[in-house]
């Protein structure tokens, strides 16, 4: 099971404590965790000896050593790293001046140009564009039938002489496309070409001799997000053969960490343009590479999720919530119904957890998350009269029985729920009061964290509660919340009267003396400290 | 990002914990309650240990009693080597260190640990098959690189598990057909496996019938009859955007009443997190069978896993297992450069063996999986 790379650091740097400087040893202990990481989300392992290198090189410089939270501040070096691997130089389809645009797809079998073929088409027509799709996958059995049905669902003319299945010459096909498409005035003519393996000499040579026959003003390479150690070979292979210059990331729809996107780039030097995110012929879209960043080093992917928050929340409910979080008001279980209707329409819980930054540790936990407890939860809360649900303090023993007879459940799950929910107001409750949200129930009922007002903003309020958490649970932690709380607040004092606490600022995305508000644009990397206790 | 949505992300983790909480602290009071037991086990072993000793004593007793023969100097070595590797004292560790320098240097263990990892093995078990390595090497007093890699042969061979039963389930119960269900990921080859498979049970002198699920993908079904037609065999297929369970129940109708030996049924690729998709698949599963009557599950479920597949396999085979319990793997597009050894991790830790490889897009480019060609290809 992998933590993310920023838990795992932070655990490495753990121990350096007190020590002003980092020595090569603990550089090279980071370099270990950063491999492995790199490693695990399947970045070739020639891409990765280079990137360690370089990482390796500017940990020892002062950046990192002189800096408050040397661990935090490698992750972001690595995260700058590989954005501007993945990123450098992100940029549009180079169109022809005089058209018609030739695209033409080259990838291995099954990596999804047929597919992506029918999504550009779409795409380019709701661009503006006229786009023709040329049948030149002749290999595949009825490779030319499913053209023509992606081409009629994408709206775009297929261009089709050969029946394929072994039949036709797939040079003689494109070439004639040309003339086609000039003559029906089409300004794109998108390619598909046949799979093939990179060591196919015979095909290789096919798809160059398409290439030299169509002069394509892109070839884009596709490749398949879970594609591992292969990739540099492949991308080797096919940039030998036909000169790709661009490449398009496809089934990142999948839960694959996609370090394939690295290597590609890395090694080709070529751009990421699009990435392929699912069956439906929308599913496709422009390649972001501080997301791919987050991705590979396993940070979650919090845009993902707000935007698919945005698409399922109710406008005015949510505007309710917020106004009477502002207002002072307590949280109850009518705002949590209201909520649980939104967070269900989102998918699966055990999908959203995953999406959250920090979450990959809880992995384990996570697969074996049972999603029926949502429903026991809301057949708990639903067995409460309307009166119970804005006010729960005036759940009594009796009351409660009747509320487990009703859900179908003991007294003692709805106690456990009471108990949490009473943490999470108070949790609501400290965030509209401080901006902060200091008491987080992660372990079980947090305090107050020392130092807590401090804080400058809400990004690093979030971060610093975990390093309370683990704390509270490294020295012989007890089984009861209450208790395991006092002493990681006993724990918490005792450091923080010590030593500035490193712990608790390497948890920070944002460095805590740069970051005088908090910036929506760091939460993202703010939230990556989220969840890092809980080590084992 | 403006305020409401910082709401909302708040929301999202007040709910997380309302729910989520519960888990963790679970799931932390189950922790603490296997740590308890693991220190329990600690001592047991320490016990056992003790015995085992004895007993190997008392062994060794018997034999010189019964045989008179002593063993030979070296192999006694290497049982010392093996006890004190085993044991956790300092001395014995120091002993061990003393009587068996490992003579091979870093880099040679580094290129053994890279071979693995560009294999697609993974980390984790690269870095455990490596530590097992170095210690038996310690314990043999290897010291030739070419020897090490002899075992790391060994080892992976045994992980691989030779022994195990890789046949295809192609006959039926009780004269009914067997029935196969292919599942995999987007682009795995799971049409084309069907094909091969096909002509393999063809050229067996089977009858087989196809069934094609994969209602979803454009062409999909056309693709199937074709590599049907061109070995013979009939396939049943219903219009794009059919209900897929049902199309396999009307397969293995059909294949029942034809009294066709093999009923295969090829399904839509399905991403491992699409857990709509994942539960259509676990229908189609259900409702394969169904008419043939009670009691009899379905044959056999074959995972296409690509070669060029990465960690991701990993949780591919998971997922899949889950659903459909799978009992076995196809591994596809070896023919390539990629060495697929992400099962070596799946079978190490699922227990389910390979049993076909796809060797490219020609029709009879389908093998029979052999442990040890794989692992030779693997450390080639």
């Amino acid at each position: 099971m992998f933590n993310s790379l920023s838990d795992r650091l932070t655990a490495t740097f753990k121990n350096l404590r007190g020590k002003g400087r980092l020595s090569e040893a603990d550089v090279d202990a980071t370099i270990r965790e950063i491999r492995r990481a790199l490693l695990d989300a399947d970045v070739a392992l020639p891409v990765v000896r280079a990137f360690t290198g370089r990482i390796r090189e500017r940990a020892l410089s002062e950046e990192v050593s002189g800096a408050l939270n040397p661990g935090q501040q490698v992750v972001k070096i690595v995260n700058d790293e590989l954005v501007g691997i993945l990123g450098g130089q992100t940029r549009r389809l180079n169109f022809a001046k005089r058209p018609p645009t030739v695209i033409m797809l080259a990838g291995l079998q099954g990596a999804g140009k047929t597919t992506l073929a029918g999504k550009l088409a779409h795409w380019l027509k709701s661009e503006g564009h006229r786009p023709m799709l040329v049948a030149a996958d002749l290999q595949r059995p009825n490779a030319v039938n499913q053209l023509q049905i992606v081409g009629e669902r994408a709206g775009a003319v297929v261009y089709a002489p050969e029946p394929g299945n072994g039949v036709g010459d797939p040079i003689q096909v494109a070439t004639d496309s040309i003339e086609v498409a000039k003559s029906k005035l089409h300004d794109v003519v998108i390619v598909d070409t046949a799979g093939r393996l990179g060591i196919d000499e015979e095909l290789m040579q096919q798809a160059a001799d398409i290439r030299s026959a169509v002069n394509p003003d892109e070839v884009l390479f596709v490749i398949d997000a879970m594609i591992g150690q292969d990739a540099v070979k492949t991308a080797e292979a096919f940039l030998d053969g036909v000169d790709f210059t661009g490449v398009v990331l496809s089934k990142l729809d999948g839960d694959s960490r996609g370090g394939a996107a690295l290597s590609v780039a890395e090694v080709t030097g070529k751009p990421i343009m699009f990435a392929s995110t699912g069956e439906s012929i929308k599913d496709f879209e422009q390649f972001h590479p501080d997301r791919m960043a987050d991705r590979i080093l396993d940070m979650g992917d919090i845009m993902t999720l707000i935007e698919q928050a945005e698409k399922n929340f109710d406008e005015k409910e949510t505007e309710k919530l917020k106004k009477k979080v502002e207002s002072g008001e307590d949280f109850d279980l009518n705002d949590f119904l209201t909520q649980m209707a939104g967070l269900k329409k989102m998918g699966s819980m055990k999908k959203m957890l995953g999406m959250m930054p920090g979450m990959s540790q809880y992995k384990e936990q996570l697969a074996n998350f049972d999603e029926r407890e949502v429903d026991r939860v809301e057949a708990i809360v639903r067995s409460m009269t309307p009166q119970e649900r804005s006010n729960p303090k005036i759940l009594n023993g009796s009351r409660r029985a009747r509320i487990a007879k009703g859900a179908g459940t003991t007294v003692t799950a709805v106690n456990q729920l009471m108990e949490r929910f009473t943490q999470a107001q108070k949790m609501m409750r400290s965030m509209t009061r401080g901006g902060g949200m200091p008491g987080m129930p992660g372990g079980g009922g947090m305090p107050q964290m020392p130092g807590m007002g401090g804080m400058p903003g809400a990004a690093s309020g979030k971060k610093k509660k975990p390093a309370g958490k683990k704390k509270g649970r490294k020295g012989g932690q007890s089984g009861n919340p209450a208790k395991r709380a006092q002493e990681a607040q006993a724990l918490a004092d005792k450091k923080a009267g010590k030593t500035q606490d490193p712990v608790g600022s390497a948890f920070g995305g944002v460095d805590l003396g740069k970051d005088e508000e908090f910036d929506p644009a760091n939460l993202p990397k703010g939230f990556g400290g989220i969840f890092p206790g809980g080590k084992k | 990002m403006d305020q409401p949505i910082i709401l909302l992300i708040v929301a999202a983790i007040v709910f997380a914990l309302v729910v989520g909480v519960g888990i963790s602290l679970r799931v932390n009071a189950r922790k603490k309650g296997l740590d308890d037991r693991r220190g329990i086990d600690a001592e047991v072993t320490g016990e056992l240990s003790i015995d085992d000793v004895a007993e190997a004593v008392e062994k060794d007793k018997a034999e010189a009693r019964g045989s008179e023969v002593p063993t030979e100097p070296a192999s006694r070595l290497v049982r010392l080597r093996e006890r004190l590797a085993k044991s956790n004292s300092g001395l014995g560790r120091g002993l061990l260190n003393l009587l068996s320098r490992d003579n091979l240097d870093e880099s040679a263990w580094e290129e053994i640990e890279d071979t693995l990892i560009l294999a697609d093995v993974g980390v984790e078990p690269t870095t455990e098959l490596v530590d097992r390595l170095r210690e038996r090497v310690k314990v043999l007093g290897t010291r030739n690189p070419e020897e090490v890699r002899g075992l790391l042969r060994e080892e992976l061979i045994e992980l691989v598990d030779p022994t195990m039963d890789r046949s295809l389930a192609d006959t039926g119960k009780g004269g009914d057909p067997s029935v196969i269900l292919v599942v995999g990921v987007n682009g795995a080859g799971k049409t084309t496996t069907v094909g091969k498979i096909a002509r393999v049970l063809v050229a067996e002198d089977k009858s087989v019938l196809l069934g094609a699920a994969d209602t979803f993908r454009a062409a999909a079904a056309e693709q199937l009859s074709t590599w049907g037609e061109r070995v013979g065999v009939e396939t049943v297929r219903k219009e794009e955007g059919a209900d897929p369970a049902s199309v396999a129940y009307s397969a293995v109708e059909k294949g029942q009443a034809d009294g066709s030996d093999v009923v295969l049924i090829d399904t839509a690729g399905r991403l491992q997190n699409k857990r709509g998709l994942m539960d259509e698949l676990g229908k189609v599963k259900r409702v394969a069978t169904r008419p043939l009557g009670e009691g009899h599950e379905i044959d056999e479920v074959l995972l296409v896993l690509d070669a060029t597949t990465g960690q991701n396999g990993m949780q591919q085979a998971k997922v899949f297992a889950e659903a459909v319990d799978i009992t076995g793997i196809v591994l596809t597009k070896l023919d390539g450069t990629a060495k697929g050894g992400i099962v070596v991790a799946v079978q190490r830790e699922l227990g389910v063996p390979v049993k076909l490889i796809g060797l490219g897009e020609g029709a009879d480019d389908l093998a029979p999986f052999t442990a040890e060609g794989f692992v030779d290809a693997l450390l080639d």
